[in-house]
Formats: C-alpha cells, structure tokens, sequence
C-alpha cells in the first residue's frame, strides 16, 4: 500500500506538476523542481522563493557550476543520493565532478505529512527515477535554451556535454556562466515535462557505471557525522531504565537514594509515555554518559511489569498454531480459485509448518538523540528513515505543532528499517522538556537489543496439492504474525481483504502473492493478538518476503519432492507468466518470465543438478519476487552447503542471479547484494531472539550472533541488467538464502528443517527423524 | 586528572580514572571517529591504537592508557591517505560506514605485524569486528590491495 502511494505521488510530480527552473533569490543560484501546487502563475523564481515544490526530487545549480542534488532520503549505506545525482546528472549532462549531495533538514511544513520523508522498501531508486531523469532533462533544456542565447546561435543548434552548452561551430558557454547572468526562469508545464525524450539506455554515460558513491570518504576517516556525534553546548545526558519486559510496565516507585550517590547525576523523570512508543519511561539524567549509565543502572524502580509479563516465545507460538486452526480468524490476502474445495481432490497432497523466530536488527549504531527546543522550534539530531512519523510523535509529547519540530538528517549507522521508530527521540525530548535543556540520550547495545522493534515471530501453515501428471492444482498459504503497520496506527498502510470483510496488514503477507501461476491459490493473513502488544514488531530488512518466501520455496521443494519432480523443473512449469503473471509496465514487465530467466541463470552458473558431490554434501535452489508484487525484483539463489554429522551446516558457496532492470550504479547494486545475502545467511544459519517472562533472551552480541567474516561463504554474485525499468536493489537478496540453504541440507542429507535459524540440534533432530 | 596523549596531541582529561576510554575520547573529548556498538569489547566498532597495538577502548579504562600513546582513525595519517583508508576507498567498503574506524585500525594493526597476510590471518585478525551492513567480502579485498601497495612501496624503497 505504501508503495502504491509512493508511486503515485512519483507519478503525480510527472503526470500533474510543472517543473520550475529559476533563482530564488539575486545571487543564489539556480533551483530547479517540480512544483507542489498544480498551477503556478507568474514566475518560476517566486514559486521557488516561496517554497512551493515538491521536496522528493530537486536540486540546485549554483554561479560556480557545482550541482547539487538535495536529497530527501535516509543515507544509511546504500548510497542512495549517489543513485539519484547520476540519474540526474545523466540527463542534466553535468560533469560527474561537478555534483554534490547534501541532506537538507525536513522541518518545512511540506515534510510533515506522516506519509512523508520515509526510506524503505528498496524503493528510492524504483520510485524516483524517472522523476530524477526527466528533472535532469527540463534542467539541460533550459540551459541549452539560454546558452545558445548567449552564444548567439539558436537552440538547435547547441548540444550539452560536461556541464557546458557547445555550439555547432565549436564555441561553448559553461553551465557556470549561464547561470551566473541569473536571467533563467522557466516554468516546464507537465505536458512538455512528459513529452521530454530521455536518452536511450545505449547512450548512458553515468547510469550503469560504477562511480564512486560520494558518501564513502568521509566513511573512511571519522568525518561522517551520524546523530550520535552530535554535540550541543549544556546539554546533559539521558539514560533509560529500561523495565524487566518489553512493553506494557509502569512504574509505581522509583527511588534514586543510590543514584544521588553517583558524582553527575542530576535527576530523574518518571512519565507515562503519550504516544505509545513505551507504556512508561524512567529516565536518569547526568552531566557525563558514564554517569547517567551509572545512575540509572542503581535506581530502584518498584515495577508494575503489566500484562505481558508472562509471554515467551513458546507460548506466541502456541498461540499462532490455535489461530491457524481456527478458520474464522484472519483476512484473506490473496484468492484465485478456490483452494479449499481443490486441495483434497489433488492426486499427492502435503501439508507443511514454517516458523521463523524472534529477530533483532542490531544497526552497528545503537539508537541514539540529541533534543533541545530554541525559540521554540525542537532540534532532532537523530538518523531517521520516517522524519515524516517521527515528526508527529516528537511533537505530541513536546506539546507543539509538527510544524516546530525539525529533524535533522543525519548519517544512519545502519537502519535496516530499525531507524523506521522513534523510540530514542521520544524520551529524549521528554527529558529535555523536563529538564529545561538540551539532552543527548544513547541506548546501551543492551537496550538497543531489547528495547527492539523485532522481527516478528511467524508461523505459517501450507497446504498444497498436486495432480496425476505433477502439476500445482491448489496452494493454501496461512501467515500468522505480529503486524508492524498496523502498530503504527496508519490506516494508509493497511489493505482492505480480498472480501473486502477487514483490513490487513499487506506487509505482513507479501511475497505469498507469488507469480506462480496456481490455479486455486488462497493466502491468510492472520495477526497474532498477543505478539502485537507483547513483542512491538517493526519493519526489518526485506519485511515480510523473508518470511513468506521461507516457506513458499522450502514448500515448494517439498511439494516437487512428494510429486517425483525436478525441483527446477517444477517450478519453471508455473512460472509460464500467464494471465496476470505476465507482468505490467513499468515495474513487472516480462513477469514470472523474468524469475524462470534468474532461475536458469543460476542453476548453469552454479552447475546445479549436474555436479557429483561427496556424501554431506548438496545444492539448494531458490527464486523471489521480493518485495511487493507491484515492485518485483527477480532473484534466484543456489546455496552449496555441507552438512557435518554433528548437525553443523557450513555453507561452501552462494550463487545469487539478481534482476534488477536498469541498474544505474552497478558497483553499488552489487555492494547492496552483497550486503543483503549474506544478511540472509545470517538468519538463515545464526540469528534468533526468543522472548521469556515478557522480556528478550539475549541482550548483546555473545548471545545474538550476526554473522562475522570467519562465516563467509564464497559468493558468486550474478546482478543481471536486463534494461528493464530499475527494481529495488536493498532487500531482494535476503529472502532467498534461506530457502536455497534449507534445501541444499535436505539435498545433502535428507533432513527438512522448517524453523529457522538451521542450528546443528535442528538439523541433527532431522537427520535422525 | 590525566594528561591523554592522543593523535600527537597531549590532553587534560577531567574524568574518572575507571571512565572507558571510548567515553572519554567520544563525549569528553568529542572527537567522534571512534565508534560505539556495543560496550563489551564484542563489536569492534570502538578499536583504537595504544602504543600501536589494536585495544577495544570500552574495555580500556582511561587510567589503562598509562603514558602510552592513543591513536585514533583521526590521527591514522595525517590526511586521511594511509593505504588502508585510500584502498577502503578503492574498493568501495563502507555502506553505513558506523564499524569502519574499527575496521581500519584492526587492519592497521594487522598489517603493521604481518605486511603481507594471508586469508586465513585476515579472518584471525578480523574476526572480532563485526560488520551489521555485511561488507567482509570488501574488507577482506581492501586490506590485500593496501597490503599490496604498502609491500610495493617498501621495496620500491629498498631498490632505491
């Protein structure tokens, strides 16, 4: 849903904005983007002055030529503003040399739509492309328009090439003097912003080559300003004394005779929290983090621990398989046919359970803020990928209007969808009101582990049929989880159910809406009650397609096994892009037809099905459409694994094939690749949080376990151009490992394990079974 | 009070002697390279140089420091330029960028011992820094290249 609403609004900047090009102010510059109300009158230079464009896609010429690209995203590695200067330098014919990024504050009223301001989903690139290329392209028009003027030639009979406008006969103006007369002012209207020609993809000179991302020096030499690096003159610190369960205590005494004892300390808050964030907060303040740390560690805080102090992990467990089996409960998400009067009449019929655990995004930059109020605006030094949400909170509990809370933007220390909440800036802003100054609140790794908005635990049943001659009749798929968007209380986010009977939380399901053509293909979404209040569940890299795809291509597996088939054979066989498989423009085009292409890529690449292995030792294929039906991105994986007689899983090799249509930074699509396989060998093989007497297990990195170089396996990364519209590149790769692992075990030593992390007491209890 | 020697600088240091030396250098000293993960010497993210030598500075106590020498990831090279930083560069490493002071000073340390190490003593040496964004592959090519070019210039050094 999010993601629809994303592209519409990138849709509406090209179908319904004018494009302005013009200086806000003598002097200044050039600012050039698409306008925020439909019709401007007058110049383009006062719309601008008067902040009426669109903040998603815009950026500045200035009288030196250096153009910067503003941009409006969270910048937590995957170097999305180097994506978005190339697409528009390659069509503004800028000099790479030229650009420059900057991450300009969102405090303008125009941010604070909650809908707005959100990095996620892998969406970035894929939503703004072509909004970025055609703001590029009117940018190169108009100065082409104005160069040839100062040449004394007419415009067709200038070209633009590294941020200069050359004339037939050889003479040229930069882009630095055309802009320095100041006299550009051009409102684009959308019709002629539409009918702009973009380059054919054979003449990019910026996309799809792996220019350095301009993030990555100051990376190297502890320049790189994230929010905890932020200092402000008085400020003092805040800790949080977290109570013994994740959510749902308050605190009836708190007593800080021994806290007082600390040298620093200063005082303590004890407030119920307005926005839900938490249920209540105590909150140590000191003048130096080691003290505060010290404080709020020897406050005695009498607990009413609420009702969630019985939880664990078993028991959500329990809970979800009772859900499950109870028909009435959930919505149903997806339905074709009709499965449940086919399934039993399939000539080979399996059932199946999946579970994935507890998990813990774990940015190497604990949550952290720095708050202060000045002449009445609240400064958020804090990274964010929702400023727009995060805004809205932050106001609630400083009593202000959005419109006077300013977030900063921020290097991310990771996000991974952790920096999606709030929950360092909320109390952090309580403690500054509080206590009248600036407050700098840093989660312990401790807190930032069990104060996690987790990956929800999920159960999923699946239920398939197959006939005579070996081909899917019916699929019914069951997700039983918490649901993260719902928690966040927007009603935009959620979906109406198939029989439009309730809304459904879509991010938890997505990915069971697969482009296998099934003729009978029901998918349920079924909230765990007690998992939503127990464990808050977030957003966490790659969302729900990490969960659905788990059991869908271990099933599928499963199902090829019992029917007698070749499990790539099997699958290729439903992935004849018929009917709605066959894809739409732009995002889909080509459809299943492009995951039977990953799928064969890696199967040659991998050598699967023809090589000979010792005993122990097998291959395991699996294919994604990760993330959103409407934002595919076709990914196949071959995992080479062998497994020892004492259960331990070692992974020799991951062959990924990844298609991702236009890729505009190639280096960059692989780095996040990369990144995202190995995130998913790290679930599949070692990540797991289980929650006891309402709390998490583990707290930090002796017990939670991500993985470390030592556990790398050899990657042979395929990132396929494919020269379609540009996928999402950030996620797509996690949601394959682990099916692919999974199966190669079962491969290599006949044990199906169904549960994720695969620990060696897992596969060992199904080797023996 | 303590006088911190730190990237060539000597520094008055009003804290507690048992403060961890992250604390110090980080919020005290507000010199914000140097990172903190996670406060237990399991991360990486807060590795410094004492006297050269490759320490977790949330394990290191201020007094620890003694009359040694502290060097920071803003006190590596004078520029910014030691081959690891430009081969991090090269090689295009960090993605969130939080781990990688600690990476690159682990890695110093390594190859000041061993100039030119093989894959196995990169993993030993490496192992104990983590990496939330995943980006091994790449450090593991980038202290090879820096190797490479630190043995290179050395012998380049020697003919001459």
């Amino acid at each position: 849903m999010a993601k629809t609403l994303a592209r519409k609004k990138a849709v509406q900047d090209v179908n319904r904005r004018q494009f302005l090009i013009g200086t806000m102010s003598a002097g200044a510059g050039l600012t050039c983007g698409f306008s925020l109300l439909p019709a401007i009158t007058g110049s383009a230079g006062e719309a601008l002055a008067a902040g009426n464009f669109e903040p998603t896609v815009w950026y500045t010429v200035d009288r030196g030529g250096i153009v910067t690209v503003h941009i409006e995203k969270a910048e937590m590695g995957q170097h999305v503003g180097t994506a978005f200067a190339q697409a528009v330098a390659e069509e503004l014919e800028a000099d790479w040399k030229d650009m420059r990024l900057d991450y300009p504050d969102p405090g303008d009223k125009k941010f604070t739509s909650p809908l707005a301001f959100i990095t996620g989903g892998s969406w970035s690139v894929s939503t703004n492309f072509d909004s970025l290329s055609r703001a590029g392209a009117a940018g190169r028009m108009a100065l082409m328009q104005a160069g040839a003027g100062m040449l004394g030639v007419s415009a067709s009979e200038v070209r633009a090439e590294n941020s200069k406008v050359i004339a037939k006969n050889g003479k040229s103006v930069t882009y630095a003097q055309i802009v320095s007369t100041g006299k550009l002012d051009k409102v684009v209207t959308p019709d002629e912003l539409k009918a702009i020609k973009l380059k054919d993809p054979k003449d990019y000179k910026l996309i799809g080559k792996p220019v350095h991302a301009l993030d990555i020096p100051p990376k190297t030499n502890g320049t790189a300003k994230y929010g905890m690096d932020m200092f402000v003159p008085g400020m003092v610190y805040a800790k949080i004394a977290r109570p013994p369960v994740r959510y749902g205590a308050k605190a009836n005494n708190v007593d800080d005779s021994e806290a007082k004892k600390v040298p620093g300390y200063g005082q303590f808050i004890s407030v119920p929290d307005p926005t839900g964030t938490a249920t209540h907060y105590v909150i140590a303040i000191a003048d130096s983090y080691p003290a505060a740390l010290e404080a709020a560690r020897v406050l005695k805080i009498d607990w009413d621990l609420g009702p969630n102090k019985d939880v664990s992990s078993d028991g959500l467990l329990q809970h979800a398989k009772d859900l499950v089996a109870d028909s009435s409960k959930g919505f149903s998400f997806w339905d074709i046919g009709n499965a449940a009067q086919v399934l039993p009449t399939a000539a080979v019929k399996h059932e199946a359970v999946y579970i994935t655990p507890l998990a813990v995004h774990a940015p190497m930059e604990p949550m952290n803020c720095v708050a202060f109020e000045d002449g009445g605006i609240w400064h958020i030094y804090s990274g964010s990928q929702f400023q727009g949400r995060s805004t809205a909170l932050c106001a609630a509990v400083a009593g202000v209007k959005p419109e006077q809370v300013l977030i900063h933007q921020v290097y991310l220390g990771g996000g991974f969808g952790r920096r999606l909440e709030a929950d360092a800036m909320v109390p952090a802003v309580i403690a500054a009101k509080a206590v009248g100054k600036p407050v700098k609140l840093i989660y312990s790794r401790e807190e930032d582990t069990q104060n996690d908005f987790f990956r929800t635990l999920t159960y999923q049943r699946l239920q398939g049929g197959v006939d005579a001659n070996g081909k899917v009749l019916a699929l019914n798929q069951d997700v039983c989880s918490a649901w993260a968007t719902k928690r966040w209380g927007i009603e935009a986010f959620l979906s109406d159910s198939t029989d439009k009977k309730g809304k459904l939380d879509s991010f938890s399901v997505n990915g069971a809406d697969s482009w296998y053509t099934i003729p009978n293909h029901h998918v349920r979404a079924i909230e765990n009650d007690i998992a939503q209040v127990a464990t808050p569940s977030g957003q966490f890299r790659s969302v729900a397609p990490a969960w659905t795809f788990w059991a869908v291509e271990s099933f599928m597996d499963e199902l090829a096994h019992a029917a007698k088939k070749d499990p790539v054979e099997f699958r290729l066989a439903m992935l004849d892009a018929a009917g709605a498989n066959a894809g739409s423009a732009p995002n889909s085009v080509g459809g299943a037809k492009r995951i039977a292409n990953v799928l064969r890529y890696a199967v040659e690449k991998s050598g699967y099905g023809t090589k000979k292995f010792p005993k122990g030792t097998g291959q395991g294929i699996a294919v994604v459409s990760s993330q959103e039906r409407s934002s595919p991105t076709w990914t196949a994986c071959v995992a080479e694994v062998t497994v020892g007689g004492d259960g331990v899983v070692k992974v020799n090799k991951l062959t990924i094939a990844i298609d991702i249509g236009t890729t505009v930074n190639p280096d960059g699509a692989r780095a996040q690749t990369e990144g995202a396989t190995l995130w998913g060998l790290s679930l599949a093989l070692y990540e797991q949080a289980s929650m006891r007497k309402g709390n998490l297990v583990q707290a930090n990195f002796d017990t939670y376990t991500p993985i470390r170089m030592s556990q790398v396996p050899d990657l042979d990364i395929h990132v396929l151009n494919t020269g379609n519209y540009p996928a999402g590149v950030g996620e797509p790769a996690v949601t394959v490992v682990a099916p692919a692992v999974a199966n190669a075990v079962y491969n290599a030593v006949g044990a199906r394990v169904r549960t994720l992390p695969l620990t060696p007491d897992k596969v060992k209890a199904a080797m023996k079974a | 009070m303590r006088i911190l020697t730190i990237n060539g600088f000597r520094r008055v240091v009003e804290m507690p002697d048992d403060t961890p030396l992250l604390w110090v250098i980080r919020e005290h000293l507000q010199m914000t390279g140097t990172k903190f993960g996670c406060g237990a010497g399991l991360c990486g993210a807060c590795t410094v140089h004492l006297n050269g030598e490759a320490v977790r500075s949330c394990q290191t106590a201020l007094a620890d420091t003694g009359d040694g020498e502290v060097t920071t990831i803003e006190g590596l090279d004078p520029n910014g330029q030691h081959p690891l930083q430009r081969a991090w560069i090269a090689e295009q490493v960090p993605q969130c960028g939080w781990c990688q002071s600690g990476q690159i000073m682990q890695a110093a340390s390594l190859l000041r011992k061993t100039p030119n190490p093989t894959d196995a003593q990169i993993v030993k040496a490496m192992d104990g820094n983590l990496c939330r964004c995943m980006t091994y592959v790449r450090i593991k090519k980038a202290i090879k290249r820096a190797a490479k070019e630190m043995n290179g210039a050395t012998a380049g050094k020697k003919e001459a």
